[in-house]
């Protein structure tokens, strides 16, 4: 292990050297952009041994990727925002075939109004692919959760695609130190991907994804939902083998933060929730007993660690960068839905905010976390959803 | 089952394709060159060739689409109803 | 050509599949996998090859198909070969088995991709000139005047030259083959074999769902296709042109059989015989085989 200083995606490009990535298809897109250039660059370099498709769109990249894993090699690609959203179809397809394909995504804003800064609405649309779904905070967490997600995708109880989400530009192109795995490191971690079921092979052929009929149809997609479950109770394993062998941990699908005795807690995903702990550490002083809840894994959501948590605050401040248009905030509704059938009912108020790349600064979060306060201390909710920072 | 979709090759993947057939096709063997076309255009595979070349057609598969009646060069095979075929080739 | 009798009797088209009886897709299905003889990836993407296999957990063809997106063939085959790549087999063909849809339409972006980026790879477009497998539906392929469920009065455009496409992309075998000719497909199959590098194959495949013509009349059809000039068959190695010997004698426009033959046999075009022949139509449909012809020629000698 030697820590380097690199943007997150120079280090996401970095982890396909240290996981033996066998095939990676990328297509340009702002700001995943130095992904591909920097695994380009590795590849001529004769730093990255595997085969880098320099493909003619996203959609081909994901599919090259599907071939790729179908025939039995680790695959991966980055994209972002628009290129998301052209994948979609292979998103699907991926998680149906069972292929465990790994992407970062670096969030960005979906078009139009050009803009391409954060916002997390790219990958909260694909919630219900199938495709675990992580959001990173630093630039250590991203390279080691991409290294993780080959190992949990590629676990026989989970068999499901990883898609790694990080902020655009704040965390894709800002430096920052991070603890590089040699590839003979990791291989102490991550054996190589041997298909456990089915494989594109002259040997043995099989025919991959014919026609099903009602009959069985329900059947596939059940164990589709059993795989992505699956990956909450594998991630444990996951992380605590990693910890051992790396001394790496970073919280699990919730990393919570002076959570213990807080009686609101601030939830949000992405580099946000960094900065979250700042805000939490400045409340703690003036008084207030709140935490932060980064919130690493929305897909499968953390259900009972939600509920552990709603069991003893009595307030969530949820902020989504994001927002599913006509319902609003996409993980505060599911933190709310989480809470329904326990008999806790702590206050859930939703902020929608940081949409476009808007800043979210220490002030902005201790403002929302305030608000939720006084609802609390009040007891009376006011509105159940709050967009931060919106102009008049 | 599988945790995914995926399918082994197999002779009758869509059951007795003959059921779906009104004509069989008849080859009269004293008048056949063995040329082997009927194999050659065959879309079903279901024409087996001896060693000298004489074609067998199987009828648990056959769907009866005439085409090798209609190339076969010598204009030997003729497309008849199933009991026709049955009579001329002794079964009944 | 290879003899009829020098074939192998391996079949890797099982009997007993879905495919419609008369199916000539079967047809090329079964020539281009005996010459390859088994050590193959198949990649098929939404098409009539798709379902043909039969349904889960069965499959009709014994080799390993890897069915995928639509719009994807080519790009599922990019990464299919990358993965062969990845693990040290340079040996393995990979092949995209797609229809007409796949190809000239949603598929051709994937498909340009590939083949810039110089894949190792054989890409057959089998054309039934038309969306069959979705109950026959107009596409780039479908011929001037043909009448399908989205052009109920004809189409009114020509297909597109696909083939001017692909060669703008110099694959390094590019052919045009026809079921009526298995031997001859056989042959070019074979001969994709020896060369690395992108390659093509443009089949032309009879449907008589689609084309609305008597089942066992595939063969025929497919004959009158190449004799009446509207079907070319050729070759391109490299730079090098060959018009294929079944073609050669119809560049002269006097030896082409009438085209009323081969438009006859069709449902598809019988509004052009009733109530009385559409001169004008007709005239239309064969200055397109003219035009084809001196485009190819002009191309590609």
């Amino acid at each position: 292990m030697k820590t380097e200083l690199m943007s997150a995606n120079y280090a996401a490009a970095r982890s396909v050297i240290s996981a033996r990535v066998e095939v990676v298809a990328a297509y340009p897109i702002t700001p995943a952009t130095t992904v591909p250039e920097q695994i380009a660059l590795l590849n001529e370099d004769g730093f990255y041994t595997g085969q880098f498709i320099r493909v003619e769109s996203e959609h081909s990249a994901i599919f090259a990727c599907i071939g790729a894993s179908s025939t039995g090699a680790r695959a991966f690609t980055a994209t972002s925002s628009n290129g998301l959203l052209l994948m979609d179809e292979g998103l699907h397809w991926a998680a149906a075939a069972r292929l465990p394909i790994v992407i970062n995504n670096i969030n960005r804003s979906v078009s139009p109004s050009w803009n391409i800064h954060v916002t997390h609405d790219d990958s909260y649309s694909k919630r219900d692919t199938g495709w675990i779904q992580f959001y990173v905070s630093s630039v250590d967490e991203l390279y080691h959760t991409i290294i993780q997600s080959f190992k949990l995708a590629e676990d026989e109880r989970v068999l499901m695609p990883v898609m790694i989400n990080s902020d655009g530009f704040v965390l894709s192109h800002t430096l920052s130190s991070f603890d590089y795995l040699e590839p003979e490191e990791v291989d102490k971690f991550l054996p190589p991907y041997s298909p456990p079921h089915w494989i594109m092979d002259p040997a043995n052929p099989v025919s991959h994804g014919n026609i099903v009929f009602p009959e069985y149809y329900q059947e596939f997609r059940y164990m589709m939902h059993e795989g992505t479950q699956n990956a909450l109770k594998v991630y444990e394993e996951v992380e605590k083998d990693y910890k051992n062998l790396f001394g790496k941990y970073f919280g699990g699908p919730i990393d919570c933060y002076k959570c213990d005795d807080a009686e609101v807690v601030f939830t949000s995903q992405g580099s946000i929730a960094a900065e979250a702990k700042d805000a939490v550490d400045e409340l703690r002083d003036e008084g207030y007993r709140v935490g932060n809840a980064r919130v690493r894994m929305i897909r499968p959501f953390p259900v009972d660690k939600i509920r552990e948590l709603g069991s003893h605050v009595k307030g969530f401040a949820s902020f989504d960068r994001g927002v599913s248009y006509g319902f609003g905030g996409p993980v505060a509704n599911d933190i709310r839905a989480s809470m329904y059938h326990t008999k806790y009912r702590p206050m859930i108020k939703s902020y929608i905010g940081g949409l476009g790349g808007r800043d979210m600064t220490v002030t902005d979060i201790k403002e929302v976390i305030k608000d939720t306060y006084k609802a609390v201390e009040s007891g009376d909710l006011g509105p159940e959803e709050t967009w931060h920072d919106l102009m008049e | 089952m599988p945790k995914t979709s995926y399918s082994k090759p197999m002779v009758g993947a869509t059951g007795e394709t003959g059921s779906w057939r009104t004509f069989d096709p008849v080859v009269d063997y004293d008048e056949c060159n063995r040329c082997r076309t009927c194999w050659l255009h065959c879309p079903e595979a279901v024409i087996s060739l001896d060693e000298d070349g004489t074609p067998h057609t199987d009828y648990d598969y056959c769907k009866g689409c005439g085409i090798c009646a209609q190339v076969c060069p010598k204009q030997c095979i003729e497309m008849v109803r199933t009991d026709e075929r049955k009579r001329r080739t002794g079964e009944v | 050509m290879v003899a009829t009798r020098e074939m192998p009797l391996k079949e890797y088209v099982l009997k007993g599949n879905a495919a419609c009886a008369g199916c000539q897709d079967m047809v090329a299905l079964r020539h281009a996998h005996k010459a390859l003889e088994g050590d193959v990836i198949q990649v098929v993407p939404a098409c009539c090859t798709s379902v043909v296999q039969s349904l889960w957990p069965k499959s009709g063809l014994a080799i390993p198909v890897l069915n995928t997106a639509f719009m994807a063939a080519a790009a599922t085959a990019s990464g299919v070969k990358a993965a062969l790549k990845a693990k040290g087999n340079d040996t393995t063909m990979v092949m995209v088995w797609a229809g007409d849809g796949g190809t000239f339409d949603i598929g051709i972006q994937a498909l340009s991709g590939a083949l810039e980026r110089r894949t190792d790879f054989l890409y057959i477009c089998y054309n039934n000139q038309v969306y069959s497998n979705t109950g026959t539906q107009r596409s780039g392929a479908t011929p001037l005047h043909a009448q399908t469920t989205t052009t109920w009065r004809g189409k009114t455009e020509p297909e597109k030259m696909i083939d001017l496409i692909v060669s703008a992309h110099e694959p390094v075998y590019q052919f045009t083959a026809n079921t009526a000719y298995p031997r001859d497909l056989y042959d070019k199959f074979k001969k994709a074999l020896e060369y690395p590098g992108p390659k093509f194959g443009h089949i032309f495949l009879p449907c008589p769902q689609a084309w609305n013509y008597p089942v066992e009349q595939g063969v025929e059809i497919g004959k009158l296709a190449v004799e009446t000039g509207y079907w070319i068959q050729w070759e391109r190695i490299g730079e090098e042109f060959i018009l294929g010997r079944e073609s050669k004698r119809f560049q002269d426009p006097e030896k082409r059989k009438p085209v009323d033959e081969f438009l006859k046999m069709q449902g598809r075009f019988s509004h052009l015989f009733k109530p009385k022949r559409d001169e004008k139509k007709i005239n239309e449909f064969e200055d397109f085989i003219q035009h084809r012809w001196d485009v190819i020629m002009r191309a590609f000698t």
